[in-house]
């Protein structure tokens, strides 16, 4: 692909609101998680709860649209000057030409969770649930595109937990093929029954905070999150200080629904194929930021892929014992912290990892170091085999 | 103007069992006659996963299969993009009616099947394919937004893909909150570029607001209330085989300005 220049990330995770908090938890090591205060868990699993969601209802205008994964996404987009980034792109481009390409696994099911707790003696939900602009997985698009003022192509991708990193490849695409000229891409997940008693149900969450790429690890921790940033043509007011998405490589399992495949032969192709995207090859990585949930068979299918790729090589690990991990929202996730990582010279570590499984082969950093990088990819991969890797940067 | 080429429909709906069986319907030639489409589990999957897969994935698998079939291509090495306005209800129900009282355990299948892209997950252990698969929503208009991103990908890779759109009606109480009106499923292969296997060729722009327009007048009525079945002005065209312009609608403020000619 011909890289396309991304503005700095407007982020809200259980590490704080936007990047300085991000960055600080980052260099001191600070994991985002703690036991749930969420909901009641038949489990003693700990979360990565984001602050701000509670007491910020969306109001006036935007009150329709009021629920935990939109409130987030405003909460995100109020970071770091994001939203005068928008509009400054809204007077080069004009709103029609932007697009708005965003993730998320649940959207607001939260608030229909809520209602079925509500219903009648009937069976009839409680009135005032607006199914359209709070659960549907569209809901985080048509919020957003109304809160920016955007007129461009839109839709949300939901692929599970690579859902926020596909749209980087879609909205690249959109680009590309000429239906507009910049893109809105990232996205939002929240915390929710659904997902904290259905990865209960798979006997794949930890009790305690998660520990990726851990010999002793035990599951996932779930946490919270929205991301976004702007995805444009490199121009004047670009220059070598500026993050780059170099390439994008997606890819499906076909081999079951909830488990990767043993030998990480998905993730493999998906990052060959970003890889060749980018006109790159392994050497040229300096980090790699896992997908990593702490699951036993998926952080063993991702170290095979990885060393088949890269060897012992380059440092990688995952940022899933800072933030927990962020279903929907994890591409975004690791593409703001890797787009972190390079412009601050700064390896993050791994919190909660303190001895990586010994039969591994992948070089996982578990403590923050100073380092000059370049060049950094990141991993996301998903329930019904959907894996997608993104390459972002600065290009020699 | 994005050129594409499509080789191959599928269709899945009431009274509409196939594409094949569809066209002279849609062409007015035969009578409509409204009738649930019988969704039996796709003979590609290995046994566990035929007895898990939920009514949406049947649909979402006959209506590719379909499409393929016609087309000719092999399904294991093309791209797929799924496109639902909101994914399978009756899981969803499903999954609310447990959590909503002590002791909320629910069925871990029932959980994957959650996700929006479980269609895409059983497509692609069914038929092989290691492709990247994309799947997305726009609400009522997530046809539209299907095919754009459909028409983005082909464009910009030079290579075929498969578009699948497919929406169930959600059960009582969801389905008060979430009208859908029918079962209705489609499935085209597209590529951009022309070859034996090309049907027709379907010019597409991304235009401001205009009206939509309509499908044939019996099927009129499913077209409004079912996100998928959109897509039936299109079909209707395509079954007429002549040159014929159809607007869809996208979002408040867009539609797709669709140019239909034979190859």
């Amino acid at each position: 692909m011909k890289p396309l220049a991304l503005s700095p990330f407007a982020l809200v995770t259980s590490l704080g609101a936007g990047e300085e908090a991000t960055l600080a938890a980052l260099r001191a090591g600070r994991s985002g998680l703690a036991p749930c205060q969420f909901d009641t868990l038949p489990l003693a699993a700990w979360t990565g709860e984001a602050q701000g969601c509670d007491d910020a209802p969306l109001t006036g205008a935007w009150a329709s649209f009021d629920c935990r994964n939109n409130r987030l996404a405003a909460l995100a987009l109020a970071q770091d000057g994001f939203l005068n980034i928008v509009e400054d792109a809204k007077t080069r481009y004009g709103a029609a030409r932007i697009g708005l390409f965003l993730g998320t696994s649940t959207s607001g099911i939260l608030q229909t969770e809520t209602a079925y707790r509500q219903r009648n003696l009937d069976g009839a939900l409680p009135p005032g649930l607006d199914y359209g602009r709070t659960h549907n997985t569209y809901a985080l698009g048509q919020f957003v595109r109304a809160y920016l003022g955007l007129h461009g192509p839109a839709f949300v991708i939901s692929t599970a937990c690579a859902a926020t990193s596909k749209v980087f490849a879609s909205a690249t695409r959109m680009i590309e093929a000429g239906l507009c000229d910049a893109a809105i891409v990232g996205g939002a997940d929240t915390l929710c029954a659904t997902t904290l008693f259905g990865f209960h149900a798979l006997g794949v969450m930890a009790e305690g905070p998660c520990r990726p790429f851990d010999a002793a690890r035990s599951g996932i921790s779930i946490g919270e999150a929205a991301g976004f940033t702007l995805l444009e043509r490199p121009g004047q007011r670009h220059d070598d200080e500026t993050i780059m998405l170099l390439g994008t490589g997606e890819s499906a399992d076909a081999y079951h629904m909830s488990s990767p495949h043993p030998d990480g032969a998905g993730a493999c192709r998906a990052m060959e194929l970003a890889l060749k995207d980018a006109g790159l090859r392994s050497k040229n990585i300096g980090y790699i930021n896992l997908h990593g949930t702490a699951t036993l068979a998926g952080d063993a299918a991702e170290d095979r892929a990885i060393s088949t790729l890269f060897g012992n090589e380059v440092p990688c690990n995952s940022s899933k014992g800072f933030t927990g991990h962020t279903l929907g929202a994890s591409g975004v996730v690791g593409a703001a912290i890797c787009s972190l990582a390079i412009r601050n010279k700064f390896l993050p570590g791994s919190p909660h990892t303190t001895r990586p499984d010994p039969t591994f082969t992948s070089n996982y950093l578990t403590t923050g170091r100073a380092a000059q990088l370049s060049i950094a990819m990141s991993n996301a991969f998903g329930f019904g085999g959907v894996n997608c890797s993104l390459i972002l940067g600065r290009p020699s | 103007m994005i050129d594409l080429f499509i080789e191959g429909i599928g269709l899945h709906g009431p009274g509409l069992e196939s594409w094949e069986a569809s066209a002279p319907v849609l062409r007015g030639e035969a009578p409509y006659q409204d009738a649930p489409p019988s969704l039996p589990a796709s003979p590609l999957l290995p046994a566990a996963e035929r007895r898990r897969a939920p009514k949406i994935v049947r649909l979402a698998l006959a209506a590719g299969t379909e499409a393929f079939c016609i087309s000719g291509r092999s399904p294991a090495e093309t791209a797929t993009i799924f496109t639902s306005s909101g994914g399978d209800g009756e899981t969803i129900h499903d999954i609310l009616s447990t959590l909503a009282t002590p002791p909320r355990e629910l069925s871990p299948t029932r959980f994957h099947n959650s996700v929006h892209n479980a269609a895409a997950g059983y497509w692609s252990i069914a038929t092989g394919a290691t492709a990247p698969s994309t799947s997305l929503c726009a609400h009522d208009d997530s046809f539209a937004a299907g095919l754009l991103e459909a028409a983005a990908q082909a464009t910009a890779t030079g290579q075929p893909v498969a578009l699948i759109a497919y929406d169930v009606p959600y059960p009582v109480p969801l389905a008060r909150v979430r009208p859908i009106g029918a079962v209705f499923g489609v499935a085209f292969v597209l590529s951009p570029i022309e070859g034996p296997a090309s049907i027709a060729r379907l010019s597409l722009a991304l235009q401001p607001y205009a009206a939509p327009s309509q499908a044939p007048a019996l099927l009129e009525p499913l077209r409004r209330a079912t996100p998928a079945a959109r897509s039936l002005p299109l079909l209707a065209a395509l079954a007429h085989g002549v040159e014929r312009s159809v607007t869809l609608g996208y979002l408040d403020d867009m539609s797709l300005l669709l140019h239909l000619s034979p190859p």
